[in-house]
């Protein structure tokens, strides 16, 4: 069983900076048909100063920490028994190419269903931007099989 | 898109559908790459069968991605407020996945008027892979 006492803990703090070149990637791996998220001249017709970032973009910079599955380490889970369980963002400001954004995150909830075949560790990120605005919160549920 | 308005809209419309190409090897490749999440479980078959699977199968912040493609589509994202989902299944290889979204509440919060979507993506076969909720405010 996961040692509930991780509750509260805060890991991965770190900073990353939203770049064009990997908005455009981002938008070509998912199929973007919308010009504003890769074409800076649409984006600018449409009224914003730069790309914008997509609505799930933060979770992958998040994922630029040096070390993205620390959480899974500190708590002694196999990245062989996970699954994402749930995916939750809050949005508070609009997130452009140029943006610098830095994340914290905490473990909020440790739980398990079945008689402990499956356990729960809910992971809370807060993403600020380059003027100390908070950008977005995510919540993010990660589901480990055991058995 | 940005002529959805709050007075426009009613509880039970149902907002334009979005079906995505089929997921292939390269898709999942692609994905890795551009969303940063290199958990081999997606790329490398190995590592999949070790882990107890069939064959590699889709990060499901890519059938995410597909589903804010949906509301984006149909409103502008400056005007999201939050979005959530539960994957309740797994996406494999060869799926394609169709977004769908309908209206079920208009409210008014944070002196806004806003609109929450029951948003849904399934596969070809009209399996549920993801079902989640998005507020968006509507002038």
């Amino acid at each position: 069983m996961i040692d509930s006492s991780h509750i509260g803990r805060e890991f991965g703090a770190h900073t990353a900076d939203i770049e064009k070149g990997r908005l455009r990637f981002f938008a070509k791996a998912t199929g973007e048909t919308n010009p504003i998220y890769f074409d800076e001249e649409a984006a600018k017709a449409a009224g914003h100063p730069a790309l914008p970032a997509p609505p799930t973009f933060l979770f992958s910079m998040d994922m630029e920490v040096s070390d993205p599955f620390e959480i899974l380490e500190i708590m002694d889970i196999d990245l062989e028994k996970i699954l994402h369980g749930n995916q939750e963002f809050t949005y508070f400001k609009d997130v452009y190419a140029g943006d610098s954004i830095s994340f914290t995150s905490k473990v909020t909830d440790i739980f398990d269903k079945k008689g402990g075949a499956l356990e729960f560790v809910v992971k809370k990120t807060s993403a600020t931007n380059q003027n100390g605005d908070v950008v977005a919160e995510m919540t993010r549920t990660i589901v480990v099989r055991n058995g | 898109m940005s002529n959805v308005t709050y007075a426009s809209v009613n509880v039970g419309d149902v907002i334009p559908a979005l079906t995505k190409g089929e997921i292939t090897r390269t898709t999942l490749g692609l994905f890795a790459g551009a969303s940063g999440d290199h958990n081999p479980i997606h790329i490398d078959i190995d590592f999949a069968k070790n882990a107890g699977m069939e064959d590699v199968f889709a990060h499901g912040m890519l059938s995410m991605a597909y589903l804010a493609q949906l509301v984006t589509n149909w409103a502008p994202q400056t005007a999201l407020r939050s979005y959530g989902v539960r994957f309740s299944a797994i996406t494999h290889l060869k799926d394609r996945i169709t977004c769908s979204g309908e209206i079920i509440e208009k409210f008014e919060e944070n002196g806004e008027t806003r609109v929450r979507l029951k948003l849904q993506a399934a596969n070809q076969d009209g399996d549920v892979k993801l079902a989640g909720d998005a507020v968006i405010a509507l002038p």
